[in-house]
């Protein structure tokens, strides 16, 4: 049984980026939030440090210092107008969070406290400047939580723990709806609207070492992918030098920014013979390839000797515990490490995509190298590619990403949804979807997902994490080609209607492949090095052929055919990155 | 539905065994599946792991390797998101908070109490939302908005602190032996994040929360028996949230 819902508009996630758009889109027209989660499950909650805007509030600052910052943290790949309009749209986002009840940390004259973070600069990098909003080390959480709280004052309709399967365009190509799952009783139901905004998260979930929730598997971009849309820089994957290590949860680059050092096995201080002006609050990319050098020359630590280590012992223990609870929990609980009194083992853990649904800065997808608009469909936090972060996001900027854009897409698609029309729907529009479910629950027996997953992850890391290679990514080109294989012919246990979680995993799974093969296709082409995309047989970056955006379609028969757009340019001339 | 206890066998023998640095752990799970039988029932299993392996994953290497019907939420998997709120070994805790080695060599697992079980250990959080949203959980101040942010002196800041932590796992209520009852009660965690509003120098809507939470289904139901406070896993001293509370609806002191 299939019901039919229609709305103006319709938010798919319900993380930040989901709920800064449903709070624009909730005032102006009817809108539902489609998230498979509890809103308050989502992964916006687990970012730590901050949330940058140029604030000046203990110290000189200006929007265009962090836009330059930002498009040199990028590695020149950042749409620059983009870039500058964030950082400018940055402090009153911040002033509305405060003033929707967000619970900053004061200075002590009683405004927002700001603190450093990686790349963040002064002068154009002459020195690190605070620009970092906090709230302790769970600025993320207490971004998620007043999102919802606002949410909840607007009377915001979520359908919880419905899952999108499917994108639904009329016959020139303009948003007619989607096709949803709800967990609960297996049902699928079909919602009409005008606009459509994704906000459905990353898909770190492809690599074996990950910060990333389970849920983050890409579901967003792999069903737009599917229905035409191209995937933006797919290639461009951060991997956050301070995982916990083995199992990749974050500890947050605020502990550097507190004063925290990087230490190899000898307990040398090593970024400072890579990042000689700011060290330890290089940018992101540049400490874990750094980690990997270390590693490289037998001056990694642990088991395996691949292992660096977080030094806060040195820190006041009061900002520890003012200012670094939860992760000082985290080493406590997982690793058995005493953070106040010990160096904590990390490694390289895979964080953030920068690549994603191309849009433009209303947040509306475009497609092609014209950024052809595609009507009423929307895209916005780190599913989207506006792109702003380039080859490699700052610290904070995945926050302030969400609430600009969040809200610029929200805006936009309550615009277009007051003035057009419903599409027609396609016949039988819940069909494909019901033959892709169908197909997982009628076998009997078959090839088992989780070996598929494990596949995946584990070879992804290790042979498309921070270091890459064209034997590498074409040996995981193959691999991808046989997982797919035993994909189509996996079968599941469980068969019920109810909390199917086990058909929900499998579906999950068929969209981190997608996801995988737009990446690694995406990275085997670009031969440079830059930002996150590190080719040790192109170690330098190319600007005269490279300054470009990837875009990777999928055709009909599956394969991908890759495409280009140019870099939007503004002030800043490409120059070499030295920190 | 197979009932019995799943037995080490010697196909298993790469998975469930005695490598070095790992351990058995014993794992009984209380089942239930409407679609199957309108009674619970006990699975058990025996898995190898690390000893720091976390108990939702093992939960996970259960699932994916044993029994695929296995249902339970999940996600960030450290503690951060508040999915995996479950009653282990009798307390409720977070799956993701616990490790093998903490529980070892043998771990009972059932949903948390008080809430309807939909599936296994997946219970209905809609009437735990309900109670939440009861409270206006969110700033109310109309006194004009100034251009920049609104100034809160460190001291005033920190007075509410510890109550912005809640992630809504639900572990904190569903431990209370008040919200067990039928009688009806908003439960801690409700309590929790009226806490967090009407101790913030920020808001006007103090008063209004606590005359919701002067009713008879509100703070007065609380029988201090400190469940809450050893239950959640943010560490929160829910109990001392509740009394504060309390004291402010009796002394209008806030």
């Amino acid at each position: 049984m299939t019901t039919t819902h229609t709305y103006d508009a319709l938010v798919i996630g319900g993380g930040g980026a989901g709920m800064r758009a449903a709070i624009e889109l909730s005032g102006a027209v009817k809108t539902a939030v489609i998230s498979k989660l509890y809103p308050t499950r989502s992964h916006t909650g687990a970012a730590q440090g901050g949330v940058c805007a140029a604030l000046g509030n203990t110290e000189e600052d200006h929007p265009e210092w962090h836009a330059f910052d930002t498009v040199k943290g990028g590695d020149y790949l950042v749409d620059q107008p983009a870039a500058m309009l964030m950082t400018e749209e940055a402090v009153q986002a911040i002033y509305q969070l405060e003033r929707w009840g967000l619970p900053f940390n004061r200075t002590p004259d009683g405004r927002i406290d700001q603190r450093r973070f990686g790349g963040h600069t002064a002068e154009h990098g002459e020195r690190p400047v605070r620009r970092a909003c906090y709230a302790a080390d769970r600025t993320g959480h207490m971004i998620l939580q007043t999102l919802y709280q606002q949410c909840v004052k607007r009377n915001v309709r979520f359908f919880n723990e419905f899952y999108c399967l499917d994108l639904l365009r009329d016959q020139d190509g303009t948003t007619a709806g989607i096709v949803a799952y709800e967990l609960a009783t297996g049902e699928l139901h079909v919602f009409r609207a005008k606009s459509v905004v994704f906000a459905t998260g990353g898909y770190g979930r492809m690599f074996r070492v990950t910060s990333n929730a389970h849920a983050l598997t890409g579901d967003g971009p792999a069903v737009v992918w599917r229905r035409g849309i191209p995937l933006e820089d797919m290639e461009m994957f951060q991997f956050h030098p301070t995982g916990l290590a083995r199992l990749g949860v974050l500890l947050s680059e605020a502990a550097r920014g507190e004063g925290g050092i990087v230490l190899n096995k000898d307990g040398e201080r090593f970024m400072e013979r890579y990042a000689p002006t700011i060290k330890d609050l290089a940018p992101r990319d540049m400490v874990s390839r750094a980690i990997y050098q270390e590693i490289k020359e037998g001056r990694g630590g642990g088991p395996n000797g691949d292992w660096a280590f977080l030094d806060i012992s040195h820190l006041d223990p009061r900002v520890i515990q003012e200012k670094l609870p939860d992760i000082t929990e985290f080493a406590r609980i997982y690793l058995k490490v005493e953070p106040t009194k010990e160096p904590v083992p990390i490694q390289p853990t895979a964080h953030y995509a920068m690549g994603g649904i191309p849009t433009d800065t209303e947040g509306r997808v475009v497609i092609g190298s014209d950024e052809t608009v595609v009507p009423g469909l929307y895209a916005a936090g780190e599913c989207a590619c506006v792109s702003v972060h380039g080859a490699n996001r700052l610290g904070t900027n995945s926050l302030l990403d969400l609430v600009v854009f969040g809200r610029r897409a929200g805006d936009d698609a309550a615009r277009h949804a007051k003035d057009a029309e419903l599409a027609p729907l396609p016949e039988k529009p819940e069909a494909h979807t019901l033959d892709r479910l169908n197909g997982i629950l009628g076998r009997s027996a078959g090839d088992n997902g989780a070996d598929i997953r494990k596949e995946l992850q584990d070879n992804m890391f290790d042979l498309a994490f921070v270091v890459r290679s064209e034997e590498g990514l074409t040996k995981m080109q193959s691999i991808l080609g046989g997982l797919r294989e035993r994909y189509d012919r996996v079968a599941i246990t469980d068969k019920s209607a109810l909390y199917n979680t086990d058909l929900m995993e499998t579906v999950e799974l068929g969209y981190l492949l997608d996801c995988a093969d737009a990446l690694v296709a995406s990275a085997i082409a670009r031969t440079e090095s830059r930002g996150g995309h590190y080719r040790e047989d192109h170690p330098l970056r190319d600007d005269a052929n490279w300054l470009k955006h990837s875009l990777a379609y999928r055709n009909d028969d599956g394969s991908i055919r890759l495409d280009y757009k140019p870099v939007k340019m503004g002030p800043y001339i490409p120059m070499e990155r030295k920190y | 539905m197979a009932t019995a206890a799943e037995t080490l066998n010697a196909s298993d023998d790469q998975r469930v065994g005695t490598k070095p640095g790992t351990m058995l752990l014993t794992v009984r799970v209380r089942r239930f599946n409407p679609e199957v039988s309108q009674d619970s029932w006990w699975d058990e299993w025996t898995v190898q792991c690390e000893p720091l392996e976390r108990l939702v994953e093992v939960l996970h290497q259960i699932k994916w390797r044993h029994d695929g019907t296995l249902s339970f939420r999940r996600s960030c998997a450290h503690g951060i998101c508040g999915s995996d709120a479950m009653l282990i070994n009798g307390r409720n805790q977070l799956a993701c908070k616990v490790l093998a080695e903490d529980v070892g060599p043998k771990v009972t697992i059932e949903p948390i109490r008080g809430l309807p079980v939909l599936k296994d250990l997946i219970v209905d959080m809609d009437p735990f939302m309900d109670e939440y949203r009861g409270v206006l959980p969110f700033l109310i101040n109309d006194s004009g908005e100034p251009d920049k942010e609104r100034r809160q002196s460190q001291e005033d800041r920190h007075r509410y602190d510890d109550t912005t932590k809640c992630i809504l796992c639900a572990c904190c209520t569903t431990s209370c032996p008040v919200f067990w009852g039928d009688g009806g009660y908003v439960g801690p965690a409700a309590i929790v994040n009226a806490h967090r509003f009407i101790f913030d120098s920020r808001d006007e809507a103090g008063r209004e929360r606590m005359k919701i939470l002067s009713e008879k289904t509100g703070v007065f139901r609380c029988r201090t028996t400190f469940n809450c406070t050893d239950a959640c896993p943010r560490g929160i001293q829910v109990t001392k949230a509740i009394q504060e509370v309390k004291r402010a609806i009796l002394f209008e002191r806030f």
